[in-house]
């Protein structure tokens, strides 16, 4: 693990990555968000909080997390390849963070700006459960007080990590407006927000939302990108050929590409969820027939009607069920150097299983769209080319989902 | 001279505080929401606010969000509610300030909005997620055309930026009278008087106060100090608790009421004491 390298790519002084993000908030919140971004630069100017996170993430999280070489997984890929192979492919293991998914790097970083703020309570919203049961067990070990905003929809398929918020001592809030997904979470615990500002630090948990936040949690995220690139050197002596995983929000995303954006020769490549088919409502590939527009403090590419209102989203995957995407990707969109596609339910679904019989893990369903458009990568590669996925976390919620799943499809 | 600024001028020379409405342009349909809006001008309501909905209004409480989805199902649009103001302008002479979230706006772009607001008969503007900060060329573009920009102030707005929002400002200031979203109160927020007063420090530009106002009392209690009381999800209320066949009655008898008119009493669909705001 090496040390943070806070500041090195801010979007300017408005919060804006090119035309991309913002502060689109009501009134009551701007007060409170210019407070946290002045928090926040000066916490990651203090040596002594790079220190107590540092500390963190090393003797409570496990970082760094291993990279593996995912051989057999290559192999299987191999057998049905032509004569130019297939890439190598190595994991970036954050499935084996502290809570099972990165979303604990950015928890424990905001829960620390908390403590230092003075705020006793602490609301979030989750999607797949990840982040709140990471944002439950930091505020567990800081001793703050844990509101989480979750859709109905969400409560149900991932109802293993309702459990595990409430045992770690978490309210968890029931949300049955709108589309009873993460974007509703968002709303509500806005609204939490704006009527508890005082004492109440709200902890997003994705590069979503009004500046800071994006800037923020990229950079509590980019400690992945740090270590795999000083890992693969390690391991191969050089940089991948590219770098590949899944948007929600676009967190994990960001966090791994921050250490390699630098080099030009890396391609980066984000999956969103394509669900069912890329027709409105069926899918979360904002990317793919999404228009820019404003939605949560930020203004990125949003899944929209022509009239402006959000459209329902769809994927198998909770924390990739989302109308709107991080700014930074936008930008990085634009200038070409990222670049996104999206795996289907389906396609999600047979990379899971995959991963599950070739090499022993099983991948959270959000990760497993990034094995999948990862697979078809390599093969587009070809042999001895160099690959990282991803991995942001691990199966086990979506167990129970995918059991049910199958028995559906007998 | 602007109608919004004729309209705070008239009051403040005839001594009484204002009234400002705030509906949900669509609820419960486009044609009813026509005649609301007539209703309430003829019972007296100074300035009308006519709400746009949307499908994340994350400023707003329960009771506007639902307001919001059902006139999204009757199939109100940005597009449709300027339609719905340019249908009902020539028989009101209240003010129309249209109430917005951003999206709807900037998915039909700054330009053509503003030409179509102009050309319906909108007086003023507000959208709630576009603060100052982010309103320089939005707010020039309504200038230009005529249309007054609304901007809020809340509790937790610095003097600095009070003074800023009363430069870019035009036609009144809408303060809000505390912390969170639309919704419920019994009683005006302790704040609020004080939040005017700051306001007041800065500007001679007239003060409507919304949040949780929903009773007679309120209204007078606030004009004490403000030039206006807004009046939103206590309406919405007595819009959807209306037996069908007397929603306008009810629309009109609850302005009356709110307005202290001498024999006004209650609709029998108010409950205000949970409902209230805007
Ligand atoms: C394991 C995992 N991966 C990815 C995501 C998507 O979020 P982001 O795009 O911010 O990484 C989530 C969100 O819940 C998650 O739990």
């Amino acid at each position: 693990m090496t040390v943070p390298d806070f500041g090195r790519r801010d979007p300017d002084e408005r919060g804006y990555f090119g035309e991309y993000g913002g502060r689109f908030v009501p009134e009551t919140l701007v007060a409170p968000v210019e407070e946290l971004e002045q928090a926040y630069r000066q916490a990651r100017e203090d040596p002594a909080f790079s220190a107590d996170l540092e500390a963190l993430l090393r003797h409570y999280v496990g970082r760094p997390t291993p990279v593996y070489e995912a051989t057999r997984l290559r192999a299987a890929l191999e057998a049905e390849a032509g004569p130019e192979g297939v890439a190598r492919i190595f994991l970036k293991r954050e499935d084996l963070a502290h809570t099972g998914a990165h979303k604990i790097n950015n928890a424990l970083g905001q829960a620390l700006l908390a403590v230092r703020m003075g705020k006793r309570r602490v609301v979030a919203e989750t999607g797949a459960g990840q982040h709140g049961v990471a944002t439950a067990t930091a505020c567990a070990l800081l001793g703050l007080d844990c509101e989480v905003y979750m859709g109905a929809d969400d409560m149900r398929r991932q109802a293993l990590n309702v459990y595990r918020m409430r045992l770690l001592g978490a309210t968890v809030s029931q949300v049955d407006a709108g589309s009873r997904t993460l974007k509703d979470a968002i709303n509500e615990a806005m609204r939490d927000w704006v009527t508890n500002v005082q004492d109440t630090y709200y902890l997003l948990g994705s590069v979503l939302g009004p500046h800071p936040y994006p800037l923020m949690v990229r950079e509590f995220q980019s400690v992945i990108g740090r270590e795999a690139r000083t890992q693969m050197d390690e391991l191969v002596g050089r940089m991948p050929d590219a770098v590949v995983a899944c948007v929600g929000g676009g967190s994990n995303a960001l966090g791994i590409f921050d250490g390699f954006v630098d080099d030009a020769n890396v391609a980066l490549i984000g999956v969103e969820a394509g669900g069912e088919a890329l027709v409105a409502g069926r899918h979360a590939a904002r990317f793919a027939t999404g228009v820019a527009g404003v939605l949560q403090g930020t203004r990125s590419y949003l899944l929209q009607d022509l009239d402006g209102n959000i459209e329902p989203t769809h994927s198998v995957s909770a924390g990739l069920d989302y109308a709107a995407v991080g700014p930074e990707h936008a930008w990085l969109r634009d200038l070409g150097r990222a670049r996104y596609a999206s795996a289907s339910d389906d396609e999600a679904l047979a990379a899971f299983r995959l991963l599950a019989r070739t090499e022993g893990i099983l991948p959270a369903l959000e990760s497993a769209h990034a094995v999948s458009h990862a697979c078809r990568v390599a093969r587009e590669l070809g042999r001895d080319r160099i690959l990282v996925v991803n991995l942001s976390g691990r199966g086990d919620k979506d167990v129970d989902a995918i059991r049910a799943r199958e028995t559906v499809e007998g | 001279m602007s109608r919004l600024e004729r309209t705070f001028e008239t009051l403040r020379r005839r001594g009484r505080p204002g009234l400002v409405t705030f509906t949900t342009a669509g609820d419960p349909d486009l044609e009813r929401s026509a005649a609301i809006l007539r209703a309430l001008d003829r019972a007296g309501a100074d300035v009308l606010e006519v709400g746009v909905p949307f499908s994340d209004p994350l400023a707003d409480g329960p009771v506007i969000q639902r307001a919001s989805e059902r006139a999204l199902r009757a199939g109100a649009t940005l597009a449709r509610v300027l339609d719905l103001v340019a249908a009902v302008r020539p028989d009101i002479s209240a003010g129309i300030v249209l109430f917005s979230y951003a999206n709807p706006i900037v998915r039909m772009g700054t330009t053509p909005f503003v030409e179509r607001a102009a050309s319906a008969g909108v007086d003023g503007v507000l959208v709630l997620d576009l603060p100052i900060e982010e309103a320089d060329r939005f707010r020039d573009r309504t200038i230009e055309a005529g249309i007054d920009p609304i901007f809020l102030l809340s509790p937790t707005t610095t003097d600095a930026r009070i003074r800023r929002a009363a430069e870019l400002g035009r036609g009144f200031l809408y303060g809000i009278s505390r912390l969170g979203v639309t919704g419920a109160r019994d009683a005006i927020a302790t704040g609020a008087e004080a939040l005017v007063a700051r306001i007041r420090s800065a500007t001679d530009l007239p003060i409507a106060l919304g949040f949780g106002i929903s009773r007679p009392e309120h209204v007078a209690e606030v004009g004490r100090w403000a030039d206006a009381a807004v009046v939103g999800s206590a309406l919405i209320e007595v819009i959807a608790r209306a037996a069908p066949d007397r929603v306008l009655d009810d629309v009109e008898r609850y302005v009356r009421w709110l307005r202290g008119e001498s024999g006004a009493t209650a609709p029998s669909a108010t409950m205000p004491a949970t409902a209230g705001e805007r």
